[in-house]
């Protein structure tokens, strides 16, 4: 006799779908979006600090005066212009390139997923950092692909540990990297590593894919330059207006040689046909017509005091035995718990107390990151994030307390939920 | 007619309370077209609306912690409102697997302790454990005493198992229950009560693929087979829905319940608990019991809305 299970198609799902499960954390989650809890887990920009009249009048203008192409299906690469005006942006972190190099993509998570889909088949191995963008390996498990993490120091990705990655993995497809405030990490490559990184891929042969959506989101300074701007054939560029203007758009591109850029095209066209016409037309005429470094100003001092108040009150309320990463830009600070607790197990105590944050584990493919959560500091102001830290330490505490009444440690086997912390896509970023 | 129904929450079971309060709100526009329904959460906006002509009734969906024990429903009786379901005082007593397992019929919880936390801090925990474990024995089942949807539930088959179980589940409350592991055939009764008649909908059997009927087990369509009717003989099919309408009655519940049992392989029948506010979502259990039992989700609400209406004035 067989029973129902709620589902007809369950046994013809291909095995790639095997892993899209929904899991206790997801569920959790749900109840971050509540106004009372103080959330820091979703990267979410702060786009309330943009002109929303101004948007409205560019969306007005655009559907007025270039309705006929803002409406109708597009180039599957991207306008012309907005190409161009990508060059300019990407310019401010040393990337030169022509706009034909050019892919416009519904936000550069896009250009993660026609990356991998052109690169990788089942079982290839792609070398990420350890940890990693959490919406990056969900794209690489899709594809099935077998994913090393190398370790990082405080200047990112290791150089020794990336050489010994390449030396005992065959087939490794690229090395995917997020070189500047490093999410999770919250950590910058210097220049020099980012030079040593590059001749050891090119001494192994195996492209970068350089992820670089926070580049000019630095608190200090000028921009730390693109790995790409050392290398036009050996690294494919990932850039995004999701954090520079607004995420809502989804608009992102990717500068990559021309042989993966046909190859990408083709991809996209596949996938999408084109990226929308409205939200290029609308980025294309805000970057004309406003003064958008100025902007990109205005979210840098709004970060940084974020940044500052996260810090500070970790300085003040954190429990002893807790570290962090110290961000220059970004959204993220990284944390290490005491040994004995365990990050995933602790989220239901945070939500509880109305706090929320990243397990750790969601970075990794390989069950690391127990002892580790991540904290974005991007969308609640200083004082809601001073309440934050307040009940995420008080938190902390208990967890302590408990772990200690039962003498355990971190590794205290799996939670009701899934292997793999699967986390809405809106936290994501 | 205006009927609110009240989804969502701030507990763990948020998202699978919205996805029951968006099924049966679904169900209802289609059975009683001219009915306005207000898919609402329950925040701050919502307790000032409450008034007596603010809505004819209040459908509670909100699972765990202030929907299915006293507190929302102490709320709705304080400002007359009608509403579906057990009332504050039952649902306290449901709520509380601690109390449901002791007031159920004599015998039929598997051996339970609950504790709180403070306990094991302040007599020690490897004391305690040991006593417990040489009381009730392994495999033994540790979860929060209020909770749902599995959270903070783990099965502990050795004894290193245990004190990580126990760290598990004070995340979800204060207060844990370690009970002796049945093992046999799980199933979900589902007792409508409507004019007084008490009907036990056919019994929902589940065999979650993985083995552990977890969280993950019960959302993700496709990881759980369900048999309805249960693969069980006629005669303890019968038994079961006695036993679950006698636990409805027992704990004075009213309107709908859903209550878990285990039955093994001598055909005992053991109480898991027992739930006022059952879940209702694409892969629940009593929306699968009113499937086989002919009936449909729109229907069976639309009268209890009828009832919990008449039943006020």
């Amino acid at each position: 006799m067989v029973g129902n299970r709620m589902d007809p198609w369950v046994d013809s799902y291909a095995q790639r779908a095997q892993g899209l499960t929904t899991s206790a954390i997801r569920a959790l989650f749900s109840v971050a979006a509540r106004p009372e809890v103080v959330s820091l887990a979703g990267g979410m920009p702060y786009v309330s600090a943009l002109d929303s009249d101004q948007f409205a009048d560019i969306a007005a203008r655009v559907v007025r005066e270039q309705g006929a192409v803002a409406l109708q299906y597009g180039s599957g690469q991207g306008d012309q212009m907005l190409r161009e005006q990508i060059l300019e942006i990407s310019g401010l972190v040393g990337v030169r390139s022509h706009p034909d190099d050019v892919v416009v993509t519904a936000g550069s998570q896009m250009g993660l997923d026609l990356v991998t889909k052109i690169f990788c088949d089942p079982g290839d191995t792609v070398i990420v950092e350890s940890p990693s963008y959490v919406g990056a390996l969900g794209v690489f498990r899709s594809y099935q692909c077998n994913v090393v993490h190398i370790a990082m120091d405080e200047q990112g990705l290791n150089p020794q540990s990336l050489r010994e990655g390449l030396s005992e993995n065959p087939r490794v497809k690229f090395i995917y990297t997020i070189p500047s405030f490093h999410n999770p990490a919250g950590l910058t490559q210097s220049s020099e590593r980012r030079a040593e990184i590059l001749a050891i891929a090119q001494e192994f042969n195996v492209p970068i894919l350089e992820d670089d959506p926070y580049g000019l989101l630095g608190f200090e300074g000028e921009p730390p330059r693109a790995i790409r701007s050392l290398d036009d054939q050996s690294v494919i560029y990932l850039g995004s207006f999701s954090k520079i203007i607004a995420s809502g758009l989804r608009v992102g591109w990717v500068i990559a040689p021309h042989g993966v850029r046909e190859k990408l095209v083709l991809a996209a066209e596949a996938a999408t046909l084109c990226p929308s016409n409205f939200s290029q037309l609308v980025v294309s005429r805000y970057l004309a017509e406003q003064p958008w470094q100025q902007q990109i100003k205005v979210f840098q001092e709004l970060y940084r005091e974020r940044r500052d108040a996260l810090l500070q009150s970790m300085q003040a309320l954190m429990p002893l035995g807790v570290t962090w990463t110290v961000p220059q830009g970004g959204f993220y600070s990284w944390l290490t718990l005491p040994q004995q607790l365990n990050a995933t197990n602790m989220l239901p105590r945070a939500i509880s107390s109305m706090v929320a944050y990243v397990p750790g584990s969601g970075f990794y493919a390989n069950g690391q990151g127990a002892q580790n959560l991540r904290l974005s500091y991007c969308y609640p102001d200083p004082a809601r994030i001073e309440e934050g830290v307040r009940r995420l330490s008080g938190v902390i505490e208990a967890e302590l307390e408990l772990v200690d009444t039962f003498g355990v440690n971190g590794d205290s086997g799996p939670t009701t939920g899934s292997a793999h912390t699967h986390i809405p896509k809106s936290d994501l970023v | 007619m205006r009927i609110a129904i009240l989804s969502g929450g701030l507990n763990a079971e948020r998202d699978v309370s919205l996805r029951s309060g968006r099924r049966v709100a679904e169900a209802l526009r289609f059975e009683i077209p001219k009915a306005e329904i207000f898919e609402l959460d329950l925040n701050a906006d919502f307790l000032d609306s409450l008034s007596s002509d603010s809505f004819d009734v209040v459908i509670p969906l909100i699972h765990g912690v202030i929907g299915e024990d006293a507190t929302l429903r102490s709320m709705l009786e304080l400002k007359g409102i009608p509403y579906i379901g057990s009332s504050a005082q039952s649902s306290a007593r449901a709520f509380d697997k601690g109390i449901s397992a002791g007031l159920v019929p004599t015998g039929s919880a598997p051996q339970f302790v609950v504790f709180p936390q403070s306990f094991f801090r302040e007599m020690g925990a490897p004391r305690i454990l040991k006593s417990v474990i040489s009381g009730i024995g392994l495999p033994l089942i540790v979860k929060p005493i209020n909770g749902g949807s599995a959270f903070g539930v783990r099965l502990c088959a050795s004894v290193d198992q245990v004190a990580p179980a126990l760290v598990d589940a004070f995340g979800y409350g204060d207060r844990v229950m370690l009970q002796s592991a049945v093992i046999g055939t799980e199933l979900a009764v589902t007792v409508i009560e409507v004019d007084g008649k008490l009907q036990a909908l056919p019994p929902v059997e589940v065999v979650p693929i993985s083995g552990v009927y977890d969280f993950d087990a019960r959302y993700t369509a496709g990881a759980t087979e369900f048999f309805v009717p249960a693969r069980l003989n006629s005669k303890l099919i019968e038994q079961v829905c006695a036993y679950a309408i006698l636990v409805h009655v027992t704990l004075g519940l009213r309107d709908i319940s859903r209550t878990d049992v285990i039955v093994d392989t001598d055909g005992v029948i053991w109480f898991l608990e027992v739930n006022v506010s059952p879940g209702m979502t694409e892969t629940s259990l009593v929306p699968q019991a009113i499937d086989a039992a002919g009936m449909n989700v729109g229907a069976v609400f639309g009268s209890l809305v009828t009832q919990a209406i008449s039943r006020d004035h």
